[in-house]
């Protein structure tokens, strides 16, 4: 494995990005959704200034679902990005060049992935950020852990992008894009049976929606984010929300995964990089 | 690091019963030839006949599923080998939002020749293919036959010891395949070897040195140029004898008539002076003498055990079935752009 091919490819694919605009429409794209999150919050901060435990409880809300869309948008764009990334380059021939270079298949994937993941990686971290200091300049509301939702975003888009890379190595880009995002949205599902078996005690439901976790650990990640963003529980009881601990099976709240998960999220992506890598060897070109 | 000019000794290409099946389908069976260093070898056959395939096996892009072989002496799929290969695809697409310039950049730089030879390069490789003028252009710009010339250039970077052209003239126009007859020869010159896949057998014919037909995934037959057109004769138009074959002997070859239009099939070339004489001394008067041979497409044909259309050989004035086309021998041998 030559790390200098990998980052020719991952240079390649950053060169990629910013020349067929995807970086640039991602840069629009976080300044505009920084600009309107400001305007939204100082909008309800002028209505009720955010002092008391019920408005507080109020923005925390309408910031894990603006962080759950913009998981929406980071989990999409890494599949939109990542599905023609392999496959329809082989098919269009547009590889074959490439490939009978000193180079191997499996740097030309990490290579892909590498580029890709820090585009995303970026985007993840600097919008969020943007988001968050937005709304603390609107409102003053900082969640407890604000440091850490934008990291485990950015975790999450990383799995869905080694998704997305696993099914192009074998799959249309089509057929690869539209499973990588039925996984997302059954993943997330599964993360809100799992809740669901929590808080009334079902062994089956907690069982099949930690197995989804381990096959797909995407939502592991997301409910780390929305537990950086559930605000403590002050202001959850002041702002009248009565079992606490109920609440926090919502599919809108979370708490931060174990180290065990944590390791399961590496593990997992190393996995699948490995298995993609192992399937692009092993195709016909 | 450039790869030298190599000696032209040596192997550049070898394989041995080389084989490779996709699920039940025999895509080349048998595959059993060698390419000498410092030649421009033909590697022509019909259609599925199992050519692209050799090729990406050649190129380690596919994995045989039985067989040997060695390319520049290392074996099939040898990384470091690759850096000594330029590879032309029959399938030739490249970065559209890349200008041309950047498309032989990215190439120096996986082919990974010193940065400091980059420029050099690749202004040498946009120069030999006609492209100077619009190495700035993105080559999703270019038409079908403009995307072949950075196609060629690419494969041409850091003076390789081979090159392997996956049909490098189907896209061009007459002045495109002129260029490249130019360019193989610049490229024999220097000693590269040249393997060209080709369905074009007057290109082929033009260029080449040695060929190998293939047929069904097999060689049928490796030759050089001059052994596969050498079946040489003459055609002599003679008037003012009623049977022209009588009186010539077995000393030109093997005789036959046809209205006026005597064939002397597989004559010495010193031979035909004397046959020339010889119809003189009997009487005939001479209107023209015309070199024939077997061109490589009558010989491809026939190895394939292909029935040849009459009307495709080429023959001389009212000689169906003789033994080649006339005026042609000025191509035998592998004649040179």
């Amino acid at each position: 494995m030559s790390i200098s091919s990998i980052l020719i490819i991952a240079r390649l694919t950053l060169r990629e990005a910013v020349r067929r605009k995807l970086l640039w429409a991602l840069v629009g794209l976080t300044f505009l959704i920084f600009g309107l999150t400001w305007w939204g919050f100082s909008r309800i901060a002028d209505v009720s200034p955010v002092s008391g435990p019920v408005e507080m409880l109020a923005v925390s809300q309408i910031l894990v679902m603006l962080a759950f869309m913009f998981s929406f948008v980071l989990a999409m764009t890494a599949v939109f990005a990542a599905s023609p990334a392999i496959g329809p380059e082989i098919e269009n021939g547009l590889l074959l060049a490439m490939l009978a270079r000193p180079i191997r298949r499996s740097e030309v994937l990490l290579g892909r992935w590498l580029g890709l993941g820090s585009v995303l990686v970026v985007y993840a971290l600097v919008a969020g950020y943007l988001e968050l200091g937005a709304v603390d300049l609107a409102t003053g509301y900082l969640p407890d852990q604000p440091m850490m939702a934008p990291p485990y975003l950015a975790a999450e888009s990383l799995v869905l992008l080694t998704l997305a890379l696993l099914f192009s190595t074998r799959i249309t880009s089509v057929a690869g894009g539209a499973m990588a995002v039925v996984g997302y949205g059954l993943a997330w599902m599964a993360g809100v049976l799992e809740g669901v078996g929590q808080a009334f005690n079902s062994d089956v439901l907690r069982i099949a929606g930690n197995l989804a976790r381990l096959i797909l650990p995407s939502d592991i990640l997301w409910r780390g984010c929305a537990g950086a963003l559930t605000p403590n529980r002050e202001v959850l009881t002041g702002g009248g929300v009565a079992n606490v601990d109920l609440y926090r099976f919502s599919p809108f709240s979370g708490s931060a995964p174990s180290p065990e998960w944590l390791a399961w999220c590496l593990v997992w992506i190393v996995g699948v990089l490995a298995l993609a890598s192992w399937l692009l060897r092993r195709r016909e070109i | 690091m450039a790869a030298q000019a190599p000696a032209a000794t040596g192997l550049a290409i070898e394989t041995h019963e080389l084989r490779k099946e996709f699920g039940r389908i025999v895509a080349v069976d048998a595959l059993t030839m060698t390419v000498p260093r410092g030649e421009v070898f033909g590697f022509l056959g019909p259609n599925g006949a199992g050519k692209t395939t050799s090729v990406k096996l050649l190129l380690g892009l596919s994995a045989p599923t039985s067989g040997s072989a060695s390319v520049l002496g290392a074996p099939l799929g040898d990384v470091a080998a690759r850096r000594r290969i330029g590879y032309l695809p029959e399938l030739f697409r490249y970065q559209g939002w890349m200008t041309a310039r950047e498309v032989l950049g990215l190439h120096c730089e996986l082919a990974r020749l010193p940065k400091s030879d980059w420029a050099r390069e690749i202004d040498d490789a946009l120069d030999l293919v006609g492209l100077t003028d619009r190495a700035g252009d993105r080559t999703a710009t270019f038409s079908k036959g403009m995307q072949q010339r950075p196609g060629l250039g690419v494969a041409l970077l850091g003076r390789p010891e081979l090159v392997v052209l996956d049909e490098p003239t189907s896209a061009l126009d007459p002045v495109g395949r002129q260029d490249v007859r130019h360019i193989l020869a610049a490229l024999r010159d220097r000693g590269t070897a040249v393997f060209l896949n080709s369905h074009l057998l007057t290109e082929v014919e033009r260029v080449c040195d040695r060929v190998a037909i293939v047929d069904r995934g097999r060689v049928v037959a490796q030759l050089t140029m001059s052994e596969l057109t050498r079946e040489r004769g003459v055609s002599v138009r003679v008037t003012g004898l009623a049977d022209a074959a009588d009186g010539i002997d077995g000393r030109f070859g093997r005789v036959s008539v046809e209205v006026e239009w005597l064939h002397a099939e597989g004559i010495a070339e010193a031979a035909v002076p004397g046959l020339v004489a010889a119809l003189v001394a009997l009487g005939g008067e001479i209107h023209a003498v015309v070199p024939t041979r077997q061109t490589l497409e009558q010989r491809f044909m026939s190895l394939l055990g292909v029935a040849q259309d009459p009307e495709d050989g080429e023959e001389p004035p009212g000689s169906p079935g003789s033994a080649g086309s006339p005026g042609s021998a000025g191509a035998a041998g592998g004649a040179r752009p």
